[in-house]
């Protein structure tokens, strides 16, 4: 079973690599590349951690936003219709408390949002969900409940512009934001 | 061949009236209907302000009766009696030769301030008056008079209440789709008199009207704190409903417009409370590890409908107006969301999400009889014309070669299915919500 899933695997490899040769050696004067289907999505955090230095000039002052982003990363995501916390994101989250026991004079806004893929109610009501898991996350970790607040945006709000899973998967989001 | 013709047509003319009489009322419910053809003549004045007024309030009676979808307008230019006061009377040999099944004419007298009008609807084949009736108001308000001028004539021939002198509010959406802008504004029916409630600065979104006065409830970011607000329109002032330990939103009002029933969400659960207007007491209907929202009376007050995941997935509920027997009513394939109950107390509308396409659809409020009324990649949020027969909600279409740009546009439907319209919005619309028929 395992060495079968493998095969499949290791052609499908194969054809995407085909498929991607005449892409990459196409004439550069074409008017509209695709981006690969199989590429990983760029963070966002990093597109903010840009606008917020090309904004201040500043780069990293401890204890910002900025450095929050460049140093331990802004954001978490759920999956559809979910408030669970996986693995990727309960490592954010650690990365977070340690970062919020290190600036203790820090307080912060849990901004969680939906996909839109959902009705409007339902999704405000799912986004103070998924701020509220990440906030009693980092409640169980000890950062004290005064200094984190929650906000939910629904589908208010996304991150990333797009009709497709990849766009949707980086708005189901819990954000930090330094208050 | 002449003669025989004309023998044809004085048959045919001993049969119509008969069958006329029973044609000139149409039922609602049929679904497909073939649309009456009615002529509408300009109403008649002494001077050219009479005859500019006469025919604009011509032509909007003409475009609400032609929008419902249960009309057709026959062109002016192909009338043969031409002029008709409204103390003539019809030839209603001429009226029946350009197939007119209704016959609607008038006079009108504008003056500095004010303006009269009447109205005359003839049934052409019984020829007899269907109704008449003389209205005044201010100059301002000309609109208003021609809505409740077709209204009446809707009434006579449905027998069901008209819905053209009715207002909408919604939002007004602008800006890229990841930083929207969106202004509570209010609108007539047919999308005239356009008006901004709010500037803009906030988010705001989901407003309700109530259904016995010139009160909005919505939910806005004001202060960064998401809540529910009230918006008077007579004094243009608005109020924060109150001072709630979670975010308020999802608010609608009582059928007797005394209380907000609306959602609360407090440390990540959402439960569903009424909040009554003058004692200002909260109270709450459900206490439950789900998310309870998009709550909605019923017409009588004794049961309200709402959505819950409590079982798993946004499914639609009906408890008691106390908060107890909650029973759910949705159990077709995919997620039920938004319920409103109609004013009439007899269908739910509702958005479902089914295979990653949205539908609005409706069902009987024990759950039987779900019919899906229209369906997109996006459309969403329901509202009841006040008599029961109409639908509005928005679509939203992704836009741009890379469908990242976001078009949301208001449409009404007909319950049956048919007639899908779009209304004349200036900037994007969302969110929209009826109000009660206007005196």
């Amino acid at each position: 079973m395992l060495r079968r899933l493998f095969l499949v695997f290791a052609m499908m490899t194969v054809v995407v690599a085909c498929s991607s040769t005449p892409e990459s050696s196409g004439t550069a004067d074409e008017g509209m590349l695709t981006p690969p289907e199989d590429r990983t999505p760029i963070s966002q955090s990093d597109v903010i951690y840009d606008d917020a230095t090309a904004n201040t000039g500043t780069m990293n002052a401890p204890g910002t936003q900025e450095d929050l982003v460049a140093s331990v990363g802004d954001r978490i995501f759920f999956g559809y219709d979910s408030s669970e916390l996986d693995t990727t994101a309960r490592q954010t989250l650690d990365r977070q408390a340690a970062w919020l026991r290190t600036y203790p004079n820090t307080r912060v806004m849990i901004e969680g949002h939906a996909d839109e893929r959902g009705t409007r109610e339902y999704n405000l009501a799912l986004g103070e969900r998924r701020a509220n898991a990440v906030k009693n996350y980092l409640l169980a970790l000890g950062i004290e409940g005064n200094r984190v607040e929650t906000i939910s945006y629904g589908k208010e709000r996304p991150a990333v512009l797009g009709s497709d899973e990849t766009a949707w998967s980086r708005n189901r989001r819990g954000v930090m934001v330094v208050q | 061949m002449f003669k025989r013709i004309l023998g044809l047509i004085v048959v045919l003319t001993c049969f119509i009236p008969a069958l006329a009489m029973a044609q000139l009322r149409v039922d609602v419910t049929a679904g497909k209907i073939d649309p009456i053809p009615v002529a509408i003549n300009t109403l008649i004045g002494t001077n050219s302000a009479d005859y500019q007024m006469g025919k604009q309030i011509a032509q909007v009676i003409e475009s609400d009766l032609v929008n419902s979808g249960l009309f057709r307008s026959i062109p002016e230019s192909s009338f043969i009696q031409r002029n008709l006061g409204v103390n003539d009377t019809p030839r209603f040999g001429d009226w029946r030769l350009i197939n007119a099944q209704a016959m609607v004419h008038g006079g009108i007298s504008v003056s500095p301030g004010q303006i009269t009008a009447e109205f005359r609807l003839w049934d052409v084949f019984a020829e007899n008056q269907m109704v008449g009736r003389r209205f005044t108001t201010s100059h301002s308000n000309w609109r208003q008079l021609a809505h409740m001028i077709a209204d009446a004539i809707y009434t006579r021939i449905t027998g069901e209440d008209g819905y053209f002198n009715t207002r909408v509010v919604y939002i007004a959406e602008t800006g890229p789709a990841d930083r929207r802008i969106k202004r509570l504004a209010i609108m007539d029916q047919d999308g005239a008199n356009n008006r901004y409630l709010t500037d803009g600065r906030y988010l705001t979104l989901t407003p309700r009207f109530s259904p016995t006065s010139q009160e909005i409830t919505y939910m806005s970011y004001e202060g960064g704190k998401p809540a529910v607000y009230l918006y008077n329109l007579s004094t243009n002032r608005k109020q924060l409903l109150g001072k709630f330990p979670g975010m308020t939103f999802a608010p609608r009002f009582s059928p007797d417009g005394h209380k907000v029933i609306m959602s609360m969400a407090k440390n990540g659960n959402t439960d569903i409370f009424t909040m009554d207007l003058t004692t200002r007491r909260l109270q709450r209907l459900t206490n439950n590890y789900a998310i309870d929202t998009a709550p909605s009376f019923s017409p009588d007050s004794r049961q309200v409908v709402f959505e819950s995941d409590r079982g798993g997935t946004q499914q639609i509920y009906v408890m008691d107006a106390g908060g107890n027997s909650a029973k759910r009513i949705s159990f077709g394939k995919g997620r039920y969301a938004n319920p409103v109950w109609s004013p009439r107390g007899d269908l739910i509308a509702f958005t479902k999400m089914l295979s990653g396409q949205f539908y609005i659809g409706v069902m009987r409020p024990d759950g039987s009889g779900e019919r899906l009324i229209t369906q997109a990649y996006h459309v969403e949020g329901p509202t009841w014309a006040p008599n029961g027969r109409v639908l509005m909600y928005f679509k939203e279409t992704p836009t741009g070669s890379a469908r990242k740009g976001r078009s949301a546009r208001i449409y009404s439907i007909d319950i049956t299915g048919m007639n899908e319209h779009r209304l004349p919005t200036p900037v994007d619309g969302s969110d929209p919500a009826w109000s009660p028929l206007l005196n």
